[in-house]
């Protein structure tokens, strides 16, 4: 899987459009040609996109982060976005991908908060309850053929246990104790292992809260679909908070010195 | 053969308010053989009275598992305990493919509760004869519930059902506030005390007719159960170690028991007022 969410999903092809710069309803296609596929059209691809979220455990819980940039293409369409979203008491989900989609799932869990709630009996959904019931959505929906395209993390805390999970538009999952979805994957989660396997009872909030920024600040000096503005989320036995916006330090002095391409005249 | 003019159809009340199919199937539960249920702290159990046809039949079986979590035990007719226990089935399957969880056992019971009401409410159909007792173990600990054909779910500290079931709740009504730090050696042996106030005369609590459903952790005459805690049945030999734990019963000069047709509670012939039809 790539970063570009358009791709998922899809054969690799890097003979053409590598840097997804068409406009989206462009795309190429060279696939096979199915003469009755008009007949109905499900999701093929997404159109306004989220990249990465970040998520590592820590002492104390586990924290996530997540820009507020929805892009169209290449463009930087929705600067506000909030991609982090709290379900229950105990959990927080954040999704790259579609986001339409995702906001069809935030209505979704909600309907499922608020069933829970009304029963009134003392039993409440926590973060793996939450993330069988998001796999078991989002195989469903790959099965009819109709994905919801995107990749979440799930993250929580509950019963004095964290956890943190994976699914995504094939209804795959797993577990680690750093998770990165889209270009994260590749760019940050590398980093985040580095600072955090076999240190999980050992980080500090601070300390994690340095971590995911380091890493966020890479992912803007990288991801041409991120943004310098995001939002972290803390889960632990104090419970869910989200963070306002937020912005980084960042210097791009050295941009000067980058030879290769731009508009430069030597 | 009716008893009177609001028998033959459930969804009419009569003058009194009373729905008389629905009071007919409460009596169904009182035909069928005793049930005991106890919760402690830790553990919630099930006893029950196994009937047999005649010399050559097997003991009707009493308890049904219907998740790790989750065990019946049941008072009535058999062939509609089959339809709701394997509705139960699926109902705690379901939680765990898409919640990964124990069903809340106060949602599993009131699932079955709301399908027996429909029964006193919708033309052309008939409540379920078949009571239940519900243990259950889940997030907010170990359970008891009670079900009803008349849609009524109620969860209980200890409760019987079935033939004779009040002289069993009498004992539990008598000792039921030590049951909450019972270990299970003794939770199980009240349960047998109440149970045994459910035989008719001469009759005795053996390791055929005997049946226990446990849920909570191992006791101390127990093999290991896999998953820990999950629930059990003990029948046969299994339950030999429980019976000799018993204490004799005292023999009291009682008056001769009411026999054993008429069962518990049932309202005097002619005590209600509804018009009666002739024949």
């Amino acid at each position: 899987m790539d970063h570009f969410p358009t791709n998922w999903g899809r054969p690799r092809n890097d003979a053409f459009d590598a840097y997804a710069t068409y406009p989206i309803h462009q795309r190429p296609y060279n696939g096979p040609k199915d003469t009755f596929a008009d007949g109905v059209q499900r999701t093929q691809q997404p159109i306004v996109t989220g990249t990465s979220v970040l998520a590592i455990k820590y002492k104390d819980g586990v924290m996530m982060a997540a820009d507020n940039l929805a892009s169209y293409g290449s463009l930087a369409r929705f600067k506000d976005v909030q991609r982090l979203h709290q379900v229950g008491n105990y959990t927080v989900i954040g999704a790259g991908g579609d986001m339409s989609d995702f906001q069809y799932i935030q209505y979704i869990l909600e309907e499922l908060s608020i069933d829970e709630i009304s029963a009134q009996d003392g039993h409440e959904l926590g973060p793996i309850e939450i993330h069988e019931y998001m796999s078991q959505l989002m195989y469903a929906r790959r099965s009819k053929m109709n994905p919801l395209w995107n990749s979440l993390l799930i993250g929580g805390f509950k019963d004095g246990k964290r956890f943190l999970s994976y699914v995504d538009l094939l209804g795959t999952t797993y577990s680690a104790s750093t998770l990165a979805t889209g270009y994260g994957a590749f760019i940050a989660q590398p980093l985040l292992r580095k600072a955090v396997e076999g240190r999980e009872d050992v980080i500090t909030e601070e300390e994690a809260r340095k971590i995911l920024e380091d890493s966020m600040r890479v992912l803007f000096y990288r991801d041409a679909r991120s943004m310098n503005k995001f939002q972290i989320a803390t889960i632990s036995s104090a419970g869910v908070s989200i963070s306002d916006s937020m912005q980084l330090e960042t210097a791009w002095s050295f941009a000067e010195n980058i030879r290769g391409y731009g508009a430069q005249t030597q | 053969m009716f008893r009177n003019t609001y028998d033959s159809d459930n969804t009419v009340f009569s003058p009194q308010g009373r729905l008389h199919q629905v009071e007919y199937a409460l009596e169904a539960v009182k035909q069928g053989s005793a049930a005991v249920g106890l919760r402690s702290k830790t553990h919630a159990i099930l006893l029950a009275l196994k009937r047999s046809t005649g010399e050559l039949a097997s003991y009707q079986q009493k308890m049904f598992r219907i998740d790790d979590h989750v065990g019946i035990a049941i008072a009535g007719l058999t062939s509609d305990a089959r339809v709701l226990s394997n509705f139960m089935r699926q109902q705690a399957m379901g939680e765990r493919m898409i919640f990964n969880r124990p069903m809340p056992v106060n949602r599993l019971v009131s699932s079955i509760a709301d399908k027996a009401q429909v029964n006193t409410q919708e033309y052309g159909r008939r409540p379920y004869g078949v009571g239940f007792l519900v243990i259950g173990q889940d997030q907010t600990g170990p359970h008891l519930f009670e079900f009803s054909p008349s849609g009524n779910s109620y969860e209980y500290y200890a409760m019987s059902i079935g033939a004779r079931s009040q002289s069993a709740k009498t004992y539990l009504e008598k000792h039921y506030e030590s049951f909450a730090d019972c270990n299970l050696e003794d939770l199980i042996r009240h349960g047998l005390h109440a149970l045994r106030e459910t035989l008719q005369q001469d009759k005795e609590l053996n390791v055929n007719n005997t049946s226990v459903g446990i849920i909570g952790p191992m006791g101390q005459h127990e093999k290991p159960i896999s998953p820990p805690g999950s629930f059990r049945i003990l029948e046969g030999d299994k339950v030999e170690v429980y019976l000799q734990s018993m204490e004799k019963k005292e023999e009291a000069p009682a008056p001769v028991p009411a026999p054993a047709s008429v069962p518990d509670a049932a309202p005097a012939p002619g005590s209600d007022e509804d018009v009666q039809m002739s024949g």
